[in-house]
């Protein structure tokens, strides 16, 4: 046999389930009990850049909104620098790029505001195009799905994005550009997620 | 003061270990479950970094959830314990200040939930969550009540074992995980769809908390040990390094 290699076993996945936001988002199930919610100010307000909203839907097999779901945003801020203590680069006091967004329980429509984040470099010295890192949760999603959120207006940057050039089906590179439009003197993004069947989401293993 | 991993790049994730997407038992993972497969992507630095927690973030009583909805001088209603453990990565090394969150039903398996509906009463002493950092040596702790059963809408009569939801960070954004904690000897963990997602028993057990004799507190409450594997990074030696670090 050998000698044994001794790392461990990462502890297995399970499901969120639907009562998820009274660990993660305690306000949205009804009640209130820590000082802070963590996660509601994505870029806090020192945050150079363009300020913008993203809303969207996530859509099942069938086409219904999936209206217990849970995203988190991870995020660089607009010069492409992660708030992380070894990314290299200062962000902006405040900012954290990271989010916890939460649905109307009703409609299953989400929603938070961020800036628009700049390109962080990539692996190789290659520069990524802008965008959201998105990892979502369910009741019905045993693992967690990863997948990233691009900006319409990026056309360029996007065309030599290492990753969305990873993905062999250019028809598919679609369902990660967030359509970009203006309501009452602001900046929208919308960035709906089809969990599966027709225009099904790219979702990565990272 | 220990410096924060440098980051590098995470063991593939073993997607063999996890559940997969679609379960036919879990019957919501039906159309919840992407079809197409995953693309799998070489770690950058998306993947890398994640948020950073601080002492500022939380609040000392924020992990006895025997205290921190309670009203004063009350208690829940329920079987006192302490869950406790250690968050290691796949290198077994310890994952020091790292965020853990936890929620639960009540002793009657109860949700504080606006749309949980169950019969078993709510209780006025229970919120049921609670959050922590892992210290140095990435151990964290917890005091609660152990969880009810309840019935669930899958099958006529499926009824979750008693569990307690657990979401971790880590250092990385790859290293996200939610999952849940079962007791020891709980007769409805071998019959349960969401448990049965996993393939391998031997991950399963990995979800099973022991019971800990030595951490109980004679007279007052016991203790129940979770430890808590997130993935490993891969040694930068020998290999092209990513830009930026």
């Amino acid at each position: 046999m050998g000698q044994k290699l001794d790392y461990l076993k990462e502890t297995p996945s399970q499901t969120a389930g639907p009562y998820v936001h009274i660990g993660l988002a305690p306000g949205a199930a009804g009640f209130e009990i820590y000082e802070q919610e963590l996660g509601w100010d994505i870029a806090g307000p020192n945050a150079r850049g363009e300020r913008i909203r993203v809303e969207g839907v996530v859509l099942d097999g069938t086409g219904s909104p999936v209206k217990d779901v849970l995203l988190e945003a991870w995020q660089a801020n607009a010069e492409g620098v992660y708030a992380h203590p070894e990314h290299g680069g200062e962000v902006e006091d405040g900012f954290r790029g990271w989010g916890r967004v939460i649905t109307d329980f009703e409609s299953g429509e989400w929603g938070f505001d961020t800036v628009k984040p700049g390109p962080a470099m990539g692996r190789n010295g290659q520069r990524m195009a802008p965008h959201i890192n998105l990892w979502i949760v369910a009741r019905g999603i045993n693992v967690g799905l990863n997948t990233r959120l691009y900006f319409e207006d990026e056309a360029e940057a996007n065309a030599t994005d290492p990753v969305i050039n990873l993905i062999e089906w250019e028809s598919r590179r679609q369902t990660l550009i967030a359509r970009r439009s203006e309501r009452d003197g602001q900046t929208v993004y919308r960035f709906d997620i089809r969990l599966q069947g027709d225009g099904e989401t790219v979702f990565f293993d990272i | 003061m220990t410096t924060p991993p440098k980051p590098s790049e995470f063991y593939q994730r073993d997607r063999r270990w996890h559940p997969p997407a679609l379960s036919q038992d879990y019957k919501t993972s039906v159309t919840r479950s992407p079809r197409l497969p995953l693309i799998s992507l070489e770690n950058t630095a998306s993947e890398i970094t994640g948020p950073v927690f601080g002492h500022n973030d939380i609040n000392p009583g924020d992990n006895d959830l025997l205290s921190n909805f309670a009203k004063t001088g009350e208690s829940p209603i329920g079987e006192r314990i302490i869950v406790h453990g250690r968050v290691l990565d796949e290198n077994a090394q310890a994952v020091p200040k790292t965020l853990v969150e936890i929620w639960q039903a009540n002793a009657s398996g109860r949700y504080r939930h606006k749309k949980d509906t169950y019969l078993g009463a709510l209780d006025p002493n229970f919120g049921g969550c609670g959050r922590t950092l892992t210290d140095e040596d990435g151990y964290y702790f917890f005091r609660t009540v152990k969880p009810g059963a309840y019935p669930w809408r899958n099958w006529v009569n499926d009824w979750r074992p008693a569990h307690i939801h657990v979401s971790v960070f880590g250092s990385g954004f790859a290293q996200r995980l939610i999952t849940q904690l079962y007791f020891e000897g709980d007769p409805l963990i071998a019959r349960c769809p969401i448990v049965n997602t996993i393939p391998d028993p031997k991950a399963v057990d990995m979800l099973i908390a022991r019971i800990d004799m030595n951490a109980t507190i004679p007279l007052d409450t016991i203790a129940y040990r979770f430890d808590i594997v997130l993935r490993g990074r891969r040694s930068t030696l020998f290999e092209n390094r990513l830009e930026g670090n």
